[in-house]
């Protein structure tokens, strides 16, 4: 559907984050935080609880203004034109609902025009088979579980059919069974559209599984980065789990990752 | 834009539809407003007080119209607040302006019912005849809907950087307003230095208006004039004032915070 968008610039990263750095007050969330992403890639953001996760993909959303650096996704600046980009991207988080005392349809139908489409019903009914929630379309939302919840959010996000979904701990409340087939799903969707995923987890497993790349966030610091496999090698750990705990533990022993020099950012 | 706009007027649809609570809200408290007033007032011309006590009845309905109108607008926006759908908001390809045209559109439908039904009642209960300001009525009604935009637009302003401490706000706010608006009583009551600030609010020309054709049965368009021109500048600063708001809280991230609280 998206195939000919000619907005992406001359190399194939669709999201370039440029020296992002964020404070709040005197607290530094994301320090000068330098990244790219290829299209059609899934990227993991990992890190300890406040490692400035999900702060990095709100500034992405345009929902936190950064304190300085750049952002672009699709070619276009955050800062600049939010709504170009928001119409093509999409974000579900564990942490957000939806109106608990609208039906589940009609949520999706109030989203589905909030992105522009103006008769849904086969959209909505495909997304619902899809992950498996379709008996709950005239539940009230309220009344759904938190794994159906979490399915429902996943279903609002594909509505405009993204070319790069955010995800925050899209998996947190699913049971082993649930959550296999939403990532099964997810990566279906990631090769038959060339999705590009950017997303938060703390099951290690499912970040081996599901990432091409991932970024480890230690204090809003880059303190390693690569695939999986590169870093677990890398770091001699036994699996990105352990390399996690070490991580945690003793961040501060691992030298932050500095690709300033070799990846000028644009002016901006 | 439009397909946007009507997105939010039918998430509100929705909810009513199935929310006894919420449409209640539309009618109950109006209602109850109308008759307490309205006997009181039924009660006074008994004793032999000059027929302008009739103002009493004007004055409750066309002050719900600002009220609903305000209320209609910030209860919008605490709704998504209270059920963590802000942020899901925020991140669609609907502008901030499209947001609030939606919301005001909500406001909009819940004064006009409102007025409506409580005009009903006044006629039916009272012989008082909302109409008889002719087709002023829809310059009254105007003015004080915009003012309650305006002010819907502060308080707003205040529930998106202070968050549930401001909540109080929603319904306080109107009744900061209702006393200086000279609501129920004219302007020369009060102090001269309140009569000062009384007429910088766009509210004061309408009542003070409503109650000149009760007693006279003319409309005096120039002060309505005066109070469309103040509700332009309030609504001029109202906007600037919620767009900077939603900056500085864009910058101090309360909108990724504000559903944990
Ligand atoms: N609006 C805010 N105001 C002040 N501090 C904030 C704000 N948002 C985030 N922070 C702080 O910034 C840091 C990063 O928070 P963030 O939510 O990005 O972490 P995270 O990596 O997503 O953590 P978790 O794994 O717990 O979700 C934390 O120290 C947090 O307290
Ligand atoms: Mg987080």
């Amino acid at each position: 559907m998206h195939q000919d968008s000619t907005n992406t610039t001359g190399t194939d990263a669709i999201t370039e984050v440029c020296r992002l750095t964020k404070r709040f007050n005197s607290l530094t969330a994301l320090d000068s935080l330098s990244f790219k992403v290829c299209r059609g890639d899934i990227l993991g953001l990992l890190g300890p609880n406040g490692a400035g996760k999900t702060t990095a993909i709100h500034c992405m959303l345009g929902l936190v203004t950064p304190t300085s650096g750049s952002i672009r996704i699709m070619g276009l600046d955050v800062a600049r034109h939010r709504r170009n980009i928001l119409a093509r991207v999409n974000f579900s988080s564990a942490y957000t609902a939806l109106p608990s005392n609208l039906t589940v349809r009609e949520n999706l139908i109030v989203f589905a025009r909030l992105y522009g489409l103006k008769s849904a019903r086969d959209r909505i009914d495909t997304l619902l088979e899809l992950f498996e929630i379709e008996e709950t379309n005239d539940r009230l939302t309220g009344s759904l579980s938190s794994g159906q919840l979490t399915r429902l959010n996943l279903c609002k996000a594909f509505l405009n059919d993204p070319e790069i979904l955010f995800l925050d701990e899209p998996t947190a409340s699913l049971d082993p069974d649930i959550a296999a087939k939403v990532r099964e799903r997810l990566q279906e969707l990631q090769r038959q559209r060339g999705l590009t995923m950017i997303y938060t987890s703390h099951n290690m497993q499912e970040v081996e599984q599901m990432c091409d790349r991932v970024i480890f966030l230690a204090t809003g610091r880059i303190v390693m980065q690569g695939s999986p496999a590169e870093i677990i090698k890398q770091s001699q750990s036994r699996s990105l789990e352990d390399l996690f705990i070490a991580i945690a533990r003793n961040g501060h022993l691992y030298q932050t990752v500095d690709n300033h020099e070799d990846e000028p950012c644009g002016s901006e | 834009m439009w397909l946007r706009i009507s997105a939010i007027v039918m998430r509100f649809f929705f909810l009513h539809r199935r929310s006894v609570a919420r449409v209640m809200e539309i009618f109950f408290w109006p209602v109850m407003n109308l008759l307490v007033w309205g006997f009181v007032t039924s009660y006074l011309k008994e004793l032999a007080v000059p027929k302008t006590v009739l103002f009493l009845i004007g004055a409750v309905i066309l002050w719900d119209v600002l009220y609903r109108s305000q209320q209609g607008i910030t209860l919008a926006i605490t709704e998504e607040f209270w059920v963590k759908n802000i942020i899901n908001i925020f991140i669609s390809p609907i502008s901030i302006g499209e947001f609030l045209a939606a919301i005001c559109v909500v406001g909009l439908i819940k004064s006009v019912v409102t007025t409506i039904v409580l005009g009903f009642l006044a006629f039916f209960f009272y012989s008082f005849n909302l109409l008889s300001a002719g087709p002023g009525l829809v310059l009254f009604l105007g003015n004080l809907l915009l003012f309650g935009w305006a002010v819907g637009l502060f308080t707003m302003a205040l529930i998106f950087r202070y968050g549930r401490a401001a909540e109080a706000l929603i319904w306080g706010v109107p009744f900061l307003i209702q006393p200086i608006s000279a609501v129920f009583y004219p302007v020369s009551v009060l102090p001269a230095w309140l009569q000062k600030i009384a007429y910088l609010l766009p509210s004061t020309y309408v009542f003070e208006g409503m109650r000149q054709v009760l007693a006279t049965g003319v409309v005096d368009v120039s002060i309505l004039g005066i109070s469309f021109g103040l509700n332009l500048v309030y609504l001029f600063l109202g906007s600037l004032y919620f767009s900077w708001m939603l900056c500085k809280v864009r910058e101090m991230g309360y909108l990724s915070r504000l559903h944990l609280e």
